[in-house]
């Protein structure tokens, strides 16, 4: 046992922990503390009233056995007691306790808050500080609530002492964190600017960080305080280490404050005023200077306390990003420390230099040390170095450095570090994209990937490389020719697989001409890999083969035995199993026309930003503390599901484009016309169906109508208030449809709130056909009611009337916005009127997912915000509907209680009708 | 700002947790474990920052404890390195030559000399001079006030 004699020694406990170290197991451990809280407990509930002593002694106790692990579910009472001691060491392990302990919506709240309230009061500031610990320790809404009127009154007071003003500054700051709506602004904010020019360094340090949370909230109440943070900062940076005495940190004056008054000149742009501006350029240079003098001392923490301040000021000038002389000047200290001998340094110059090298300023300086940066990827020892390297790299990579840029990356994934492959990866990947002069190095870069790593290569990256490919007519010969030859290498990664798969499938024709890839080649050789592959893989090569029925007719008859053969007609796996089944089918009874028309060409997709480019992000930012993995499967994986789930009755050449999650592909028939052969027969036309409407509030294709005769497909598009929709109408029989015509008709009221214009249709659809019609949509101002599609043709003689609720809702309107925590509520706040407000409280309908509610809400058009309720279960999403007269920003929360089964969807909308309708539509969607 | 501090040993034993932002326990237990496992088998003079989640993770070891702090995006990671050091010295002078046994049998005042320099994630006091004089004074205080409050009362 040490032999502390600071303070006072607490034999009993010195002895408890003793004990408990001296356990030899984890049984022992816990007989021994539950011999223990027996103890205590009943030492608690004895006559005896305990003394001071003995009650701090126990909550120290408790405390102990809380932070080993155990659940305590006592003594909290005891510990609030010790609040209202006036023993200083037993207030002070009261405070701890609770601190550490104390459950928000614990009874004990009102008496906690009486204590520290008393405390406050008390003027002694030993008393003060420690309530004061307690609210931020705590920083619960509750205290907030209670506090947070006190602590600027306290803060700006005249005779408050200094320590104390430096607790309520910091208190302030951390309710600020958790309840930032609470904080009121007021005549105290000027007072508190003032701070920074108290002659108290330790006043001025923690005033400078409230001031730079506050400023970062409302900027304009704390523009002064960039006159007097320069003032400050240039007579630190000038003055001798002796003004500051023990604020000088290993002879450096005040870094912590410097540190903190660059921090909050970062929420300005450069001042305007010329003298202030060359003040605060001399403290930026003087800064630079002095990291050319030789060190006052050998100490590291010398060196970091001047460095520290040093990357402070490099990241304030890259902020203002306005002297291109402090740019240059920045980068090239910089790449003074991607050599020197600190791994600390090179790890921050590394990372430094990624934000330089996004100045226009500076990024040909950063340039510059590219053999550095390449020479530290192969060289350094520490991973973490290392991928600050392939960071900079990634930064700053243009047109004139690409090829070797990626050159160099591909290399280094060779023998990179497993952790980091998979955004090297997608680096790479995004990089061969936006650089790729001629689209033949963009393919061999990819398809060097999947051979290097392909386990890390994520299904965006293909998506995307097939993507390109199939927008881009002058490559796609040569796609062929690549990945007909990366296919014959012994073992080839499952993902090359499926690029080959689909790409031969769409454009093996191109190569065919050469004996040495003729069609049968083709098939022998993707079919030696279908063995070995995965299930959707499997389903993807199917889809080839049918693919290459059409394009070889020559073919037909080998792959007719392949796909009758047992092992896929009977195939244990359902999906395997029908696609064989269809596709047999399909080449079987199809004519050419048909298979032709069905098995067409994949149209080009619509030019959209990069999945890739937006996983990486997603990687990279986003998310607080829990699981960030879970979120990576959501959007592709489980919206997928979710659709196709709904979409039982669509066929699985759909899939074929469903994998690639592109909602917005024109169609080229396939999905609606393969219900030819399926025999389901649903109910004759009804008045009007709206049975499919809901379907569509957080999607935007599929089938909206179906009987015997017709079936109906929409695909639509929406941007601010316009929309377009695409209305696919499939004639399932073998007959002509006469006299076609379809109509929108609108109720009075939406008429004047939604206009629909349908392009008019060919009056005949021909067995088998199908023909599209397109309308223009614009949303005038905001409506709840839906337009209706009529349609008439005559089959067989008789007249057919078809009528079909329209899936224009007011969400497709919606554009999502991303916004920060703070501003969240800061609007939530602002939209608190009670008409504005619309909350229901509902059963769940389906299972509560909460990957699928993630993918429905995003459906839904909103921006899913992370980490701004405290709750991560819960959703919190903004957006803004778009209509030409107005636009309604909108807030939303939904809380899924799983126990009972149970949602709450709240919405805040600057229109009450508009949070109304919102509502309806939403809520009946989980 | 400092999100969360925590001081552990090489055998992975947690010997002080602070937590600047309210977490669920579960995520305080996800965190100490990640951060346990992130840094214990780091091997000596490598760097002493990493990246984890969209926090900057700056440790540092001291005899047989590791210091770790979660950082948010834009702090500086040589001064929260400082900080580390400034703790480690402010326990020493408190301590006298600090030991891992003492932050095991004095918790409670390794908590103390810690809120009395940072709060919130922030520094609260740098100079070493002012804290001493705290901790002193709450010691001289403890003492006079127990005086005062044990003498008879008339």
């Amino acid at each position: 046992m040490p032999a502390v004699s600071k303070g006072d020694g607490m034999r009993g406990l010195a002895v408890f922990i003793s004990d408990i170290r001296n356990c030899k197991s984890k049984e022992a451990e816990v007989k021994r503390i539950n011999k223990e809280l027996a103890n205590i407990r009943s030492k608690f509930k004895g006559d005896k009233a305990l003394d001071g002593y003995s009650k701090k002694k126990y909550v120290c106790k408790l405390l102990f056995i809380f932070l080993l692990g155990h659940d305590i579910d006592f003594g909290h009472m005891e510990a609030v007691n010790l609040l209202s001691s006036n023993k200083y060491t037993e207030k002070q392990i009261g405070y701890l306790f609770i601190s550490v302990l104390v459950n928000s919506n614990s009874d004990l709240i009102r008496l906690i808050n009486n204590a520290i309230r008393n405390d406050l009061a008390s003027r002694n500031p030993t008393f003060m500080n420690l309530a004061l610990h307690c609210i931020a320790n705590v920083g619960s809404r509750e205290m907030a609530e209670a506090f947070v009127s006190d602590i600027p009154r306290i803060l700006v007071a005249g005779e408050t002492m200094d320590s104390v003003k430096q607790s309520a500054a910091l208190c302030l700051l951390r309710l600020n964190r958790t309840s930032p709506d609470l904080v009121p602004m007021g005549e105290w904010t000027a007072r508190v600017v003032h701070l920074l020019n108290d002659q108290h360094l330790g006043v001025v340090t923690a005033a400078t960080s409230l001031i730079t949370t506050l400023a970062q909230k409302s900027p304009e109440d704390f523009k002064t305080s960039v006159v007097l943070a320069v003032a400050r900062l240039s007579r630190i940076v000038t003055s001798a280490a002796i003004d500051l005495q023990d604020y000088t940190y290993y002879f450096v004056a005040a870094p912590w404050l410097s540190v903190k008054l660059l921090r909050l000149l970062q929420c300005y742009p450069p001042p305007e005023d010329a003298a202030l501006r060359s003040r605060l350029t001399e403290c930026l240079e003087t800064i630079l200077n002095k990291v050319q003098e030789p060190p006052k001392s050998k100490k590291v923490q010398h060196s970091n306390a001047k460095n520290a301040v040093l990357f402070e000021a490099i990241a304030l000038i890259i902020h203002h990003d306005s002297e291109p002389n402090l740019l240059v000047r920045a980068c090239n200290q910089l790449g003074q420390f991607l050599q020197h001998r600190e791994t600390n340094l090179r790890y921050l110059a590394l990372e430094s230099m990624c934000l330089l090298a996004s100045s226009e300023f500076s990024h040909e300086a950063v340039k510059t040390h590219i053999e550095t940066v390449i020479n530290a990827l192969k060289t350094e020892r520490d991973v973490s170095v290392r991928q600050r390297a392939v960071d900079l790299l990634y930064a700053m990579c243009d047109r004139s450095n690409s090829k070797q840029i990626v050159a160099e990356m591909l290399s280094y994934l060779e023998t990179a570090d497993y952790s980091i492959r998979e955004e090297i990866v997608l680096k790479v990947a995004i990089l061969a994209e936006k650089y790729a002069v001629d689209y033949t190095w963009y393919v061999d870069t990819i398809l060097n990937l999947i051979r290097i790593a392909g386990d890390y290569v994520s299904e965006e990256v293909w998506y995307r490389v097939i993507q390109i490919v199939i927008n881009r007519d002058d490559v796609q010969g040569y796609a062929a020719k690549t990945v007909f030859e990366a296919l014959q290498a012994p073992a080839c990664h499952e993902n090359l697989v499926k690029v080959g798969g689909y790409i031969l499938g769409e454009f093996g024709n191109l190569i065919a001409g050469d004996p040495r890839s003729s069609p049968l080649v083709q098939f022998n050789l993707l079919h030696s890999k279908f063995h070995l592959c995965s299930v959707p893989t499997r389903a993807l090569l199917l889809s080839a083969y049918i693919k290459f029925i059409n394009l070889f007719p020559e073919v037909k008859g080998t792959i007719q035995d392949v796909l009758r053969s047992d092992s896929q007609l009977r195939n244990a796996d359902v999906e395997l199993q029908q696609r064989a089944v269809e596709y047999l089918r399909l080449s079987c009874i199809a004519s050419t026309d048909i298979l032709a028309t069905v098995l067409e060409e994949m149209p080009p997709f619509p030019e959209r930003e990069s999945s890739i480019l937006a996983k990486l992000k997603k990687k990279k930012g986003s998310s607080k503390l829990p699981d960030l993995d879970d979120v990576r499967r959501s959007v592709n994986g489980s919206t997928d599901h979710a659709e196709n789930t709904e979409a039982t009755e669509t066929v699985s050449a759909h899939s074929f484009t469903d994998k690639l999650n592109l909602n917005s592909t024109p169609s080229s028939g396939p999905s609606l016309l393969v219900d030819v052969f399926s025999d389901v027969s649903s109910p004759a036309a009804t008045d009007m169906s709206e049975e499919h409407f809901p379907r569509f509030v957080c999607k935007n294709n599929g089938v909206i109508y179906e009987n015997q005769l017709l079936q109906i497909g929409l695909k639509s598009e929406y941007r601010q208030n316009l929309g377009r929709m695409y209305v696919f109408y499939g004639n399932k029989t073998s007959t002509q449809f006469l006299s076609f015509s379809s109509a929108v008709t609108s109720s009075d009221i939406l008429k004047t709130q939604l206009t629909v214009h349908a392009k008019t249709v060919d009056p005949m659809i021909e067995g088998g056909a199908q023909v599209q019609q397109i309308l223009n949509i614009e949303c005038l101002s905001d409506f709840s009611d839906a337009p209706v599609l009529s349609i008439q043709f005559r089959y067989g003689g008789t007249l057919q009337n078809i009528a079909v609720k329209l899936p224009v809702m007011l969400n497709k309107f919606f554009q999502p916005t991303e916004m920060t925590s703070q501003d969240f509520f800061q609007r939530w706040k602002q939209l608190g009127a009670p008409r504005q407000e619309v909350q229901k409280i509902f059963k769940a309908q389906h299972q509560m997912d909460s990957d699928v509610a993630k993918a429905k809400l995003l459906g839904f058009g909103v921006a899913l915000l992370d980490g701004v309720d405290p709750n991560p279960a819960n959703f919190v999403g903004a957006g803004i509907v778009h209509s030409k007269t107005t636009q309604v920003g909108c807030l939303l929360r939904l809380e899924p209680n799983t126990q009972a089964q149970m949602y709450r969807l709240t919405l805040r909308t600057s229109k009450d009708s508009v949070s109304q309708r919102l509502c309806e539509l939403l809520s009946d969607q989980f | 700002m400092l999100r969360f501090l925590l001081l552990f040993s090489r055998q992975g034993k947690l010997r002080l947790q602070k937590w600047f932002t309210p977490l669920s326990d579960r995520e305080k237990k996800k965190v100490i474990r990640d951060m346990m496992m992130l840094v214990l088998p780091r091997l000596p003079r490598t760097c002493n920052f990493l990246h984890w989640k969209d926090l900057k993770i700056v440790y540092k070891r001291y005899a047989s404890l590791y210091f770790c702090a979660g950082l948010e995006d834009q702090d500086n990671e040589l001064l929260a390195l400082e900080v580390l050091h400034r703790y480690v010295e402010l326990l020493d002078k408190y301590f006298g030559n600090v030991c891992e046994l003492d932050i095991i049998f004095n918790f409670e005042k390794a908590y103390f000399i810690l809120d009395e320099f940072l709060m919130g994630g922030e520094i609260l006091e740098t100079s070493r001079f002012a804290v001493g004089v705290s901790m002193e004074e709450a010691d001289t205080l403890q003492e006079t006030m127990e005086e005062y409050m044990s003498k008879p009362a008339y």
